[in-house]
């Protein structure tokens, strides 16, 4: 039988999902606290150092779903770097594209580690690759990163800096077999405005475990989009700060989980500061016997960010029996002079009465689950801008469902 | 003029680790321009019949035919017996979750028609058949019966009568948890789509009161699992006074 349950940590119940409007909030893990809980029930502060964070055995409150003996040694120091992975960075006129040692004093600066297997990346990297676009500079075209595993293990670190008033797209694309743990530094200037869609299509056997760290700027915005299709396990952990008022944060992604494979996003935006919005939204559909994925929505509202505006919502539809998502949404807030804070978080099924209606309206069986999939993810498809990437996607779900009814 | 057969029809369920027939042998002719009442008690297998005749994996065909014109019904998939001109208007429609009602519209539409609809005239279309329904227009916007008031699911159900235009229209107790008003408008819907005299209508109502508003030619009466007495629309007035006693007592012993 399918299991599609919230976490017992999520109060949110199923079926719902309309989000409520802004400045309203939903029941849901709401706490107003003195003190975070989010930093505490971490197993360790943050640290570049992986000596600092003991090594996970599964129980701890960031591991509990992952499943450990999948990450190829990422998380206990026995897997080392091989090679095989090759990153490949193209980028229009006017951007400068460096390799660094690890002593560049911009790497890092987004953000520290936050658990054994980002530290393990930040220790175990010889270079870092660093993209800058200059001040004012606005591209018309996107800068595209392709990442791609010929089989072998690696640690790597990315930073991407735009500085003042500079606008940019970046496209980060993942492809082919790798066990990879890397993070993505996005160091945002004052009004600078970056998109940023990070491609997860690996093939079948891949293991990418990363962290992202945002660091947003004053009036500065981030438009991240995370789409995760392929790979045996994907865990990544998209991270927000803010650096002045006036940032803005929308933080999209979607997930097609398939038979086997864990795919886990991990979700934290910090309002330490004034006057700052952010907006998540994460879609994901599961098919097939073993799939999981895991979506953890943290927003953490301090004393001092008065005037913030922050929703955060996580949609899953559950295509087959057999498939797992455990959804836990948590919002704290530290201060009550806020814009507005909701979450939301629903899970539902396509089972066989919505596929018995579809048809009886004679529409045939595969162009019914097209129809579900397609408009289920529409709406985030559209935020991408990319139009290749956006065709590309469109393809997978196409391939996806296709594999499903074969 | 298109005509439904049923012959002998015998169905079964599997409850409870067990197989348990709930159809009889039912005989029934629907034709083109005819609006049957067919009308009994609760778990007399009403419901049974509809879910049956447009192919719900639930239940389990052990015997007899269902033909529309001629073509053999019971070896046709659910989305063909659908673009064959069958129609089930559902008691409880389904929750789609993502898919919103003008994109399912015009996805059904495309698959019955054979070909995309024109979409200046479609978006005419649908926008009329709503006001007639008296459906707020963004309705359109909404997901597939999602939050929608029991009220909402059967002026949508009856909607997609109107603009799928089928042979044989099978209206599943729509009457049931509808107020007057609701009863009126969606019975004016169904009226508007008998009146064009190309649909045969079967309408399931386990109550007289629908039969107000939409007059049928013959009344049959369901018990046991098969029609246990056929007439006009006296039969209902006998059913008004009398209730459904005289023949639960009989099918039971049957």
């Amino acid at each position: 039988m399918a299991e599609a349950q919230n976490s017992p940590k999520s109060s949110t119940s199923l079926g719902q999902g309309a989000p409520p409007p802004v400045g309203s909030t939903t029941a849901g893990q709401i706490a107003v606290a003195a003190e975070s809980t989010v930093a505490t029930r971490m197993s360790a502060p943050p640290s570049f150092d992986v000596a600092d964070f003991p090594v996970p055995y599964g129980r701890e409150e960031e591991w509990r779903f992952t499943p450990l003996d999948r990450l190829r040694g990422l998380h206990d120091g026995t897997a080392s770097a091989t090679g095989g992975v090759k990153v490949d960075v193209q980028a229009p006129e006017g951007v400068r594209v460096e390799t660094v040692g690890r002593d560049d004093a911009r790497l890092g600066r987004a953000g520290a580690p936050v658990d054994r297997v980002a530290a393990q990346a930040y220790s175990a990297f010889e270079h870092a690759s660093v993209v800058t676009v200059p001040k004012e500079t606005v591209l018309t075209e996107p800068i595209r990163i392709a990442v791609h595993g010929e089989g072998g293990t690696a640690y790597g670190h990315q930073v991407i800096e735009l500085e003042a008033f500079a606008e940019a797209v970046v496209v980060i694309d993942h492809t082919g077999d790798a066990v990879l743990a890397a993070n993505v530094d996005y160091l945002i200037g004052d009004g600078a405005k970056l998109t940023v869609v990070s491609v997860q299509d690996w093939d079948d056997r891949a293991v990418h475990v990363g962290q992202h760290n945002a660091l947003i700027g004053r009036d500065a915005a981030l438009k991240s989009v995370v789409v995760t299709f392929g790979g045996d396990l994907v865990r990544l952990h998209p991270r927000v700060t803010y650096a002045g008022t006036g940032g803005e944060a929308e933080m999209f992604g979607l997930y097609f989980t398939d038979a086997g494979q864990h795919q886990e996003h991990r979700l934290f935006v910090d309002h330490n500061t004034p006057h700052c919005k952010s907006n998540v939204v994460y879609k994901g559909a599961l098919q097939g016997d073993d799939a999981h994925a895991v979506w953890i929505g943290d927003v953490l509202i301090e004393a001092k960010a008065e005037g913030t505006d922050t929703y955060e919502m996580n949609r899953n539809l559950v295509l087959t029996d057999g498939s797992r998502v455990d959804s836990v949404p948590n919002l704290e807030i530290e201060t009550g002079e806020i814009v507005g804070a909701g979450h939301a978080s629903a899970t539902g099924r396509f089972d066989d009465e919505q596929l018995f209606y579809l048809m009886a309206r004679g529409i045939p069986e595969y162009e019914a689950r097209r129809l579900v999939v397609r408009g289920f993810f529409a709406e985030l498809v559209q935020q991408i801008g990319v139009s290749d990437i956006e065709e590309r996607l469109l393809a997978r779900i196409e391939e996806e469902l296709e594999a499903s009814v074969a | 003029m298109a005509t439904l057969e049923i012959r002998d029809l015998h169905v079964t369920v599997e409850a409870d680790n067990a197989t348990k027939e709930i159809l009889k042998g039912v005989d029934l002719t629907v034709k083109q321009g005819e609006t049957h009442a067919i009308m009994g008690p609760n778990g007399s297998g009403k419901s049974t019949l509809a879910y049956s005749l447009a192919g719900h994996p639930k239940y389990t065909i052990t015997g007899g035919t269902v033909t529309l014109d001629g073509e053999d019904v019971l070896e046709m998939s659910v989305d063909e017996r659908a673009r064959a001109g069958l129609f089930l208007a559902m008691q409880y429609p389904v929750e789609v979750p993502g898919v919103s009602v003008s994109n399912f519209l015009r996805t059904s539409a495309t698959a019955i028609r054979g070909e995309a609809p024109k979409l200046r005239t479609w978006v005419k279309e649908v926008k009329e058949t709503m006001e007639r329904l008296h459906m707020d227009p963004s309705f359109a916007e909404r997901n597939v019966n999602e939050g929608f008031s029991g009220g909402e699911k059967k002026r949508h159900e009856i909607l997609q009568l109107e603009l799928l235009k089928p042979k044989i229209a099978i209206l599943d107790e729509t009457d049931s948890g509808l107020d007057v008003d609701a009863l009126r408008i969606v019975s004016e819907g169904v009226n508007r789509v008998r009146e064009t005299g190309e649909v045969g209508t079967l309408l399931i109502t386990h109550y007289t009161r629908i039969l107000r508003y939409i007059k049928p030619d013959h009344v049959h009466v369901f018990a046991g699992g098969r029609i246990v007495e056929s007439g006009g629309p006296e039969l209902a007035d006998k059913l008004e006074n009398e209730g459904y006693e005289a023949y639960v007592k009989g099918g039971a012993s049957a």
